[in-house]
């Protein structure tokens, strides 16, 4: 039955995780995302899955992805510092299309930073942090419903493109207590199997192959090396090695615009303001309280891929304001794809902007 | 089935160089694999990076190849999520005890159901000679060209230490001790260590007086004295020369472990 709480941001992506059929969470503690460690611990083995504290955040990752391939919907949560230490392994799971579901409740950094304070400056390492050329799958909540709803999705998109999918979510939204609806059940995508008798690394027209669940008699090599589509190293063929980093690019950067998730407030205004994560809430306070303003607003839940279509929908806009809290990490993304005024509000620290800092700034480009 | 059915025909010849101890290893595992009537369905191997971590890629099994250290961690999750799936980790010296040192720790303070197979070649042979933790102190590699000034690791002295339930060091040389000891290994609930010295002819026996690769082979025979005899010569208060490798089985125990098949 659907039933309303007041819970916490992490509390509610934990719940998410486990309506979407999370049964396997690998990770190790970190402020600010630690909560959601707990909740799994609390919760899941309640549900017949396994929750386990590795001795870091690269062997909480790479629990999570062998956890993956017995088929096994699995997650992992940290923040910067555990970030960092994940990268390499989130390169693995790119390259052997393992899905999982990586949190990153971010705080200020670099380095140790501000544990306790909000950030969203992982959001260019989140997208090109491992080394290599790949793309990847980013959402942003900005309620603590988000935080439910958005671990949801990650999983399922997850699942259908064989993916690691990042929830880049930030300490403001983390530790906020919201009302949560949890409804009765929520989609739920399987895993497409491959069809006996299919290379495993062979993709069809989707380029996602089918997923052959370890323990099921596939016999499947799977390595971080450059494979071909039996799996098998082969490092050394120029053109096999392009083929492959182009298809696992182009099985997300292709989707982009059929899977991107935002808000569209005002798509006639001259002015937009474009947010995502905390800054967000910002933002709406600004339009409430100058709702005759014609203030237009893009609110993204899904960073990445970045779905520049999404700008032109504001067929009007002059100017393009972005608050976040980093020093301009997306308005950089943004400003390649218009032709109009980018203006990058960039607050660190961990306070949010306000909304006169907002409305300032509007004023002035006006 | 035969031990040949456990290999990936399509994918030989193998990597390895003439002379390179890791196929004995990969052939010992094999045998003790057939000989517990483990099915291929249920069997994983999972490896890290380095020559001992290509050894899943022969193997007809589902097999994991994964990033440097790592292996044991991945293990981990697989074992964790899938209990009814035998798990076997093939790792090396740089693999197991430098990079990985602290999964490795953490894997035997677990006592996870895994069985850990080392090839020890006391080298980084994939990157070409480098000196490992087990490079023997004074030896001699590409990035410890006056001799290696580190004492070497005792790594079935940590694992025993951390926890695992049974610890046990061969040779190369010692093809049938070393399958009963990896059948044991298989047999025995939670974590088990089995680490085998073996020769690096490419690498390491040419830069360290071992001309042929029969002359560390040899090497290993003449070398190794058993734990228990070790034990009762220093009872009998006779000195175990310095140079001597202690093998045989360190630990056998029952501590509580993690990940066992219900």
């Amino acid at each position: 039955m659907t039933r309303t709480e007041f819970m916490q941001g992490n509390t509610a992506c934990a719940e998410g995780a486990l309506a979407a059929g999370c049964r396997f969470f690998g990770g190790y503690p970190i402020t600010p995302s630690t909560e959601i460690a707990e909740h799994m611990a609390l919760r899941l083995s309640k549900t017949g899955g396994v929750f386990i504290q590795m001795e870091d955040e690269i062997a909480g990752i790479a629990a999570v992805i062998g956890a993956s391939w017995t088929g096994t919907k699995a997650m992992t949560a940290t923040s910067g510092p555990g970030f960092s230490l994940m990268m390499e392994n989130i390169g693995y799971a790119i390259m052997t299309e393992t899905p999982c579901v990586i949190v990153n409740i971010q705080r200020g950094g670099p380095s140790t930073g501000q544990p306790t304070m909000s950030a969203q400056g992982d959001m260019l390492q989140c997208r090109f942090g491992s080394h290599g050329d790949y793309s990847v799958i980013a959402l942003c909540p900005a309620s603590v419903q988000e935080m439910f709803d958005l671990t949801v999705d990650a999983f399922n998109l997850a699942e259908r493109f064989r993916v690691p999918v990042f929830l880049m979510a930030d300490e403001i939204i983390g530790h906020m207590r919201e009302r949560l609806i949890i409804p009765d059940s929520v989609v739920s995508e399987q895993r497409i199997p491959l069809e006996p008798g299919t290379l495993p690394f062979k993709a069809g027209e989707d380029l996602v192959p089918g997923f052959p669940t370890f323990g099921k008699g596939y016999g499947v090599h799977v390595t971080g090396l450059t494979h071909d589509e039996r799996g098998y190293p082969c490092a050394t063929s120029p053109k096999l090695h392009e083929d492959l980093v182009k298809r696992l690019v182009a099985k997300v950067e292709g989707a982009r615009d059929s899977i991107t998730s935002c808000d569209i407030i005002n798509p006639e205004a001259e002015t937009v303001f474009i947010s995502y994560g905390a800054p967000s809430r910002t933002v709406q306070q600004v339009l409430h309280d100058h709702s005759g303003d014609g203030i237009g607003h893009l609110r993204l839940k899904m960073v990445w891929p970045f779905a520049e279509s999404l700008l032109a929908r504001f067929k009007n806009a002059q100017t393009f304001i972005v608050p976040e809290q980093n020093l301009g990490q997306i308005s950089r993304e943004i400003e390649r794809h218009v032709d109009g005024e980018v203006i990058s509000v960039p607050k660190l620290g961990g306070d949010l902007h306000t909304p006169d800092d907002l409305y300032k700034v509007l004023e002035d480009a006006r | 089935m035969s031990e040949e059915e456990w290999l990936r025909q399509d994918r030989l010849p193998h990597i390895f160089c003439a002379g390179c101890g890791n196929g004995t290893v990969i052939n010992c595992t094999l045998s003790a694999v057939e000989q517990i009537g483990w099915k291929k369905q249920d069997t994983i191997f999972v490896s890290g990076i380095g020559c001992s971590s290509r050894a899943p890629g022969y193997i007809s099994t589902d097999s994991l190849h994964t990033t440097h250290g790592r292996a044991l961690a991945f293990a981990t999750g697989i074992k964790l999520a899938n209990p009814g799936l035998n798990v076997v980790v093939f790792t090396g010296d740089g693999d197991l005890a430098a990079i990985g040192g602290n999964h490795f720790i953490h894997a035997c303070r677990r006592n996870i159901d895994i069985t850990v197979v080392c090839m020890n070649n006391m080298i980084y042979g994939m990157t070409g000679g480098q000196g490992s933790p087990t490079t023997p102190l004074g030896g001699l590699s590409t990035t410890t060209p006056y001799g290696s000034k580190e004492p070497a690791f005792d790594l079935c002295g940590l694992a025993s230490a951390a926890g695992a339930n049974y610890v046990a060091r061969w040779t190369s040389y010692h093809v049938r001790e070393l399958t009963r000891s990896i059948l044991t290994g298989l047999e025995t609930p939670g974590f088990s260590f089995i680490e085998s010295l073996v020769q690096c002819p490419t690498n390491y026996g040419r830069r360290n007086r071992f001309k042929q690769v029969t002359d560390q082979i040899e090497y290993f025979r003449s070398h190794t004295i058993l734990v228990e005899k070790a034990v009762r010569m220093k009872e009998k208060g006779e000195e175990v020369p310095a140079d001597m490798i202690l093998s045989g089985e360190f630990v056998r125990r029952n501590r509580p472990a993690l990940g066992v098949r219900p």
